[in-house]
């Protein structure tokens, strides 16, 4: 499935411009993101990051620019129409109630039901088989209260759900913040299967080390502003951070010659 | 309690888990979840019992500790007669507090559950009583719809206005009180003649129906419950150990046939009185519907999804304002069921209903049963049980010669100190 659409973009942003009120939030940003790869997005507070994926997840719209998606242009009104494409959104500790339990949790909102009765076999099976396809074997029973788990699993869960509902595109705001460093070691593996099954993940991180580990591709927001899309081979830590921060470096990496150029 | 022994559930890494995440995970499933035999099952119960995951126990425990207590202070309290007296005492108690769970496990409160149960009894009072002459079961309905009504008024200022439901419902207390004196005007009665509406809380099945009603109930439940737990182990899910499944039906089985023995006994002084009391049928049945609908649908679903976590339901596409909508009419709903109860014990309706002292009961059983307040934890089931409790302490007073000052002390420190457990229970849970 990968192959045939590594040529073009999953998600193909365009001159994506928003504003609210007299604060420019994003000018003219460009993006693609591709099936099979993890994506980070990079950049300061306040650098835009929250308002592009969440134009992506049709929180926002955006004032100016295109979207399109898997070759065709879309608009993204509504979380509803984000779903309806295949986008997906995890949000940090909101998107779970503590006192269901997994299952119940991962079919919230799509429930399977038998005329009025919820088909509770037929979720559990369900949602038993996508949580061992992601190696997310650490529970100890999908009918335990999410509120039992740890901060690790909640986010396994949170990612697993996405899976379940045939994402294609899974976004990720700061999936690892919080998280003590085996659950952070189990989260991060879990993207990186995620990308290798042929989903595309765009992570939100401000942690490098995790972004350098997991991501294939590297997106640096400034001020609003794009201000480099590179393979995470071509770049290192000292320039994502001089990119995050001035909005340019000078230093070269190995590799850097700015294939991406775009 | 150790370990990571048996690997139960899903394959667990045993390096994965922690010995103390471990315990943690134990204590968090439910123990008919997680066992493979029936002696699991009862380690895993005790395990949660000592930390404080003990169900209904503490009820069931309470109502104990209530029967000893009061039956050492005066021999006639567990005789036959007084506790089928106590179950229909209970009924009212015992429906309000089904209303109450609903808006509870969002997190909000119904103050006007009292007087919304006035509204019902008047309402059926008066469209059966001479000035209309409306047949019994149309008088019902009426009441019914109008108290569903009540509770879809209440629920739609809450949600489309914004305003918090406990100003909103006390305003409704105030509001529908008045509305009840001007109905039953200066004479303030309204007598009950139809004998079907009479019959409601003072007429009993025959003994023989009493036997073959309880058994058709607890075999109908006894089939569903064995069907449902094979065919969950049979596709490999997680599910009770089939001795557990047994004990479960032996257990009902058990209730049922208690149940009958006590109502069965000749309770009547001068013509023979016997046989289980339709009242119990019903405050049975709307437990069955209020479980079921909070158990088995996607709205009950909903109800726990919100009480647990409004903004994650709301990002789950679900229409939060709709669900607590619902929630605040199946109040009103349960609460009319109950004021047709009350005024056909009293075969009259008049001013003297409590609605202030009945709210504070209503929320007590559900509390008392097991019912959060902060939201997302309770069953229809806390209502009934929390019901009987209080009825318990009402019968027990009463019998010993304490006035009413006496039982409204005695009921807030029960209410109190079940407060204390849900609050504490909360905090000792796990929730990193």
């Amino acid at each position: 499935m990968s192959a045939a659409s590594n040529d073009t973009p999953l998600l193909r942003l365009r001159g994506i411009s928003k504003s609210f009120g007299a604060v420019q939030a994003l000018t003219d940003v460009d993006l693609d993101v591709r099936a099979g790869e993890v994506t980070a997005l990079l950049g300061d507070n306040g650098a835009g990051k929250s308002v592009l994926i969440k134009t992506v997840a049709g929180i926002h719209s955006p004032d100016h620019g295109e979207i399109e998606w898997e070759g065709t242009p879309v608009r993204v009104r509504t979380p509803r129409d984000a779903a309806a494409l295949g986008i997906e959104t995890v949000y940090q500790d909101l998107a779970l109630c503590n006192n269901l339990d997994i299952v119940e949790n991962m079919f919230l909102g799509r429930e399977r039901t038998k005329g009025f009765v919820l088909d509770e076999e037929q979720m559990e099976t369900a949602a038993q088989e996508t949580l061992s396809s992601l190696a997310v074997t650490t529970v100890r029973s999908i009918r335990q209260p999410v509120a039992s788990l740890s901060g690790g699993q909640r986010q396994s869960v949170a990612i697993a759900k996405s899976v379940l509902w045939n994402a294609k595109l899974v976004i990720m705001d700061e999936p690892t913040a919080a998280l003590g460093v085996a659950q952070t070691r189990m989260v991060l593996d879990l993207v990186r299967r995620l990308a290798d099954r042929g989903h595309a993940a765009l992570i939100i991180s401000h942690n490098m080390n995790d972004v350098f580990e997991v991501a294939d591709r590297l997106a640096v927001l400034y001020l609003g502003k794009m201000v480099a899309v590179r393979p995470a081979s071509e770049m290192d830590r000292q320039i994502a951070v001089d990119l995050m921060t001035t909005g340019a470096s000078s230093r070269q990496s190995a590799a850097a010659q700015d294939g991406e150029g775009g | 309690m150790s370990t990571v022994d048996e690997p139960v559930g899903p394959e667990i890494p045993p390096e994965e888990l922690s010995e103390e995440a471990a315990r943690k995970a134990e204590l968090a499933v439910p123990a008919s979840l997680v066992a493979g035999s029936a002696s699991e099952y009862l380690r895993s119960s005790l395990t949660r019992i000592r930390a404080g995951e003990a169900g209904v126990l503490p009820v069931i425990g309470g109502l104990i500790v209530v029967s000893i207590l009061f039956q050492s202070l005066n021999s006639h309290f567990l005789t036959a007669q007084n506790l089928v007296n106590l179950l229909i005492q209970a009924a009212v108690f015992a429906l309000l507090g089904m209303g109450e769970v609903f808006v509870l496990l969002l997190g909000e409160i119904d103050l006007s559950v009292g007087y919304v149960a006035g509204m019902g009894a008047v309402i059926m009072a008066d469209a059966a009583g001479p000035a209309h002459g409306w047949p019994w079961y149309a008088a019902i309905a009426l009441a019914l719809l109008a108290c569903a009504g009540i509770g879809l008024i209440q629920g739609l200022i809450i949600t489309q206005i914004g305003l918090p439901s406990f100003v909103v419902t006390l305003a409704g207390l105030l509001f529908w009180q008045g509305v009840m004196l001007k109905i039953l005007g200066n004479g303030g009665t309204i007598p009950i003649n139809d004998t079907v509406i009479n019959d409601i809380a003072s007429n009993n099945l025959s003994n023989a129906a009493s036997w073959v009603v309880m058994l058709v109930i607890v075999g109908a439940f006894a089939v569903l419950a064995w069907r449902r737990d094979a065919k969950r182990r049979n596709a490999g899910l997680v599910a009770p150990p089939p001795t557990i499944t047994l004990l479960k039906i032996g257990v009902t089985l058990a209730c049922g046939v208690g149940l009958v023995i006590l109502c069965t006994v000749n309770r009547g002084i001068i013509e023979p009185i016997s046989g289980v009391p339709w009242v119990v049928l019903l405050v049975l049945g709307v437990l069955g519907a209020w479980s079921f609908l909070l158990g088995r649908t996607q709205i009950g679903r909903y109800v726990y999804a919100i009480g647990g976590n409004a903004e994650a339901a709301r990002r789950a596409g679900i229409s939060v304002s709709a669900i607590r909508t619902l929630a605040f009419t199946l109040t009103g709903l349960t609460a009319g069921i109950a004021g047709i109860v009350y005024a056909s014990r009293l075969r009259s309706i008049s001013t003297t209903l409590d609605g202030g002292t009945l709210v504070l009961y209503a929320v007590a059983a559900a509390v008392i049963g097991g019912t959060s307040l902060m939201g997302g934890r309770g069953q229809a089931l806390h209502g009934v049980l929390g019901g009987i409790v209080i009825a318990a302490i009402y019968n027990g007073m009463g019998l010993m010669g304490y006035g009413a000052a006496a039982q409204y002390m005695v009921t807030a420190l029960v209410l109190l100190a079940a407060v204390t457990i849900d609050a504490t229970t909360h905090r000792g849970r796990t929730t990193t």
